[in-house]
């Protein structure tokens, strides 16, 4: 078996995630490399829900009763959990919402609707970039067709990197907010976020960050990238879906309006007016994901307890040795950076003009899951001229032979269709 | 999923190229990207020529050769039957086993029925079928719909 430094104790994992065990198609070992759309989740994570809902469950933040201050309690232990994980000033910080889509439409709408000076308007401009997830394109789309605000991008190299050779174009006086992934799903292309946040700070615009695909898989921490807002989601970091995260700056969510109304995001109110709790309460209308953010609290303790350095370390090392073994094909291309550095572990490629579903169905016959089509990505599809991508992503308890099997899987493909 | 017949008509497909026509379709599946230009040439209700170009996965690419290769030369009525017998073993969740009636009215087209139990895939299967239905009612306007009516 092939050994590489850094490379975490994989056969111990494995143990803790049983769907990892499943055979497939009669008999086929289950080759799980489709980790950018969804992680699996270990045992602990399963057993913290069964346990929840086994012995606490009861609304939050109401009851008087035993169970109602339980629930409360594991709940608010939830955000604890996560304002440490990404190292927040405050937990008041941490905003629970369904997924890092909600949380980035959250944004996009108290910036719609506040006063100045965050206000954005038809004399200002939004920026996001051309490699952003649809969940970072639309929500802004939708603000600059209510506000009349100009929506601007930047592009992207050949080599699948930001151009940000015209930064200073791009963001100007009339930016009100920069909003970018760190780390792309599709190129898996590690952002420079210092460069951005410079230049927006410059111009007094804020910024918010996309960290679906960075919490999952490096140490995050929202004091040193200095972003005002950083949205991730639960069920790509070992949680269950249903949970996502916005943190926000303290005195930007005292200021900003809230978006939902309801229940628990209040503090008084009459028929006429209300009146809001303080955040994070603000930004949670009605009952709350409940066991979903006790169960991101599990999955936080359990990626905790291994290290986010070293899970950082194994998939950087799984990166190195896809890269090599992916550029062994014949005809294959990879789409992003052709190496690990600054790169995170989700490989796009095509493979000659075999169609990307004809590649993952070949994959899937043999075992083998991965993501076919556009990755809800597909302005980089058109930028790079093509139709669509196979993507293979790989997570703490991948490893090299999966990496392997994904190159004999590819071999077949092209006898198959060529 | 992957017959033979399916694999032949992908590497080999009959018909490809635009030539003339009396109505022009594009279409797409916007799940996976594959995309369709068509065109139906009538003589009368004869089809005289199908033509067409496209890009996509095997499924929709070999779907669009093999209906060349049904409908071409076929009288109107006859052609509907067809696409409304692909259209049914297309949506029968593999659970439609062809019996001797279909196989004669399919011929080719009835290696597509396991292609009937992805449903991620069926679309791509009916895109050129839906192409050419659309096409068809472009091209013949008014005449279409009383065939359609009398029917």
């Amino acid at each position: 078996m092939t050994q590489l430094p850094g490379l975490l104790d994989t056969e111990a994992i494995r143990k803790d995630f049983p769907i990892l065990d499943r055979q497939v198609h009669d008999g086929r070992k289950l080759v799980y490399l489709d980790n950018a759309a969804t992680s699996q989740k270990p045992r602990q994570v399963l057993d913290a829900l069964s346990e929840y809902y086994e012995r606490y469950n009861a609304n939050v933040h109401r009851g008087v009763h035993v169970l109602a201050e339980e629930a409360t309690a594991l709940y608010e232990g939830a955000r604890d959990k996560v304002a440490e994980f990404i190292n927040a000033p405050s937990r008041d910080e941490v905003i629970f919402t369904k997924n890092a889509s909600e949380s980035l439409n959250l944004v996009a709408n108290m910036l719609g609707w506040a006063d100045e000076p965050y206000r954005v308007d038809h004399e200002t401009e939004i920026v996001i970039t051309e490699m952003e997830h649809h969940s970072n394109i639309v929500p802004w789309q939708l603000l600059a067709q209510r506000t009349g605000a100009k929506l601007k991008w930047f592009g992207l190299t050949d080599d699948g990197r930001l151009d940000l050779s015209n930064i200073n174009e791009v963001i100007t006086e009339k930016t009100k907010i920069v909003s970018f992934v760190l780390v792309s799903n599709i190129l898996g292309t590690v952002n420079p976020v210092e460069t951005i946040i410079r230049r927006a700070q410059e111009v007094g615009a804020l910024v918010c960050i996309d960290a679906s695909q960075a919490a999952p898989h490096m140490p995050l921490d929202v004091q040193a990238l200095q972003a005002d807002f950083v949205a991730f989601t639960g069920h790509k970091m070992c949680g269950p879906t249903g949970i996502g995260v916005l943190w926000g700056r303290q005195e930007l969510l005292e200021d900003l309006p809230p978006f939902l109304g309801g229940g628990e995001m209040i503090e008084t109110v009459s028929m006429h007016s209300s009146t809001y709790a303080p955040a994070p309460h603000k930004f949670e209308a009605g009952t709350p994901p409940i066991a979903q953010a006790v169960g991101l609290g599990a999955a936080i303790d359990y990626l905790n307890a291994i290290g986010m350095d070293k899970v950082l370390a194994h998939e950087h090392a799984l990166t190195e040795y896809a890269v090599k073994r992916l550029g062994e094909v014949p005809d294959l291309r990879i789409i992003g950076p052709t190496t690990a550095e600054d790169r995170g572990a989700a490989i796009s490629f095509t493979l000659g003009d075999i169609h990307p579903h004809d590649v993952g169905q070949v994959l899937d016959e043999q075992g083998i899951a991965v993501r076919v089509g556009h990755h809800c990505a597909r302005p980089v599809c058109l930028r790079y001229g093509i139709p669509a991508t196979t993507r293979a992503s790989f997570y703490l308890y991948s490893t090299p032979a999966e990496i392997d099997a994904l190159v004999e899987g590819l071999e077949h493909v092209r006898n198959f269709f060529g | 999923m992957y017959q033979e017949v399916i694999l032949d008509h992908y590497k080999n497909p009959h018909g490809r190229g635009l030539r003339d026509g009396d109505a022009e379709v594009h279409h797409v599946n916007p799940t996976c990207g594959d995309e369709i230009t068509l065109r139906v040439k009538y003589d009368g209700t004869t089809i005289e020529d199908v033509s067409y170009e496209g890009q996509g996965c095997s499924i929709s690419q070999a779907s669009a050769s093999v209906l060349n290769e049904l409908l071409v030369g076929k009288d109107l009525a006859d052609a509907r039957k067809i696409q409304e017998t692909f259209l049914e073993l297309m949506q029968s969740k593999g659970r439609l086993e062809p019996d001797d009636a279909m196989e004669d009215v399919l011929e080719d087209a009835v290696a597509f029925a396991g292609v009937s139990k992805y449903p991620a895939r069926v679309k791509c299967a009916l895109l050129s079928w839906m192409a050419w239905k659309d096409a068809t009612a472009q091209a013949l306007g008014g005449a279409a719909d009383a065939e359609r009516k009398t029917a």
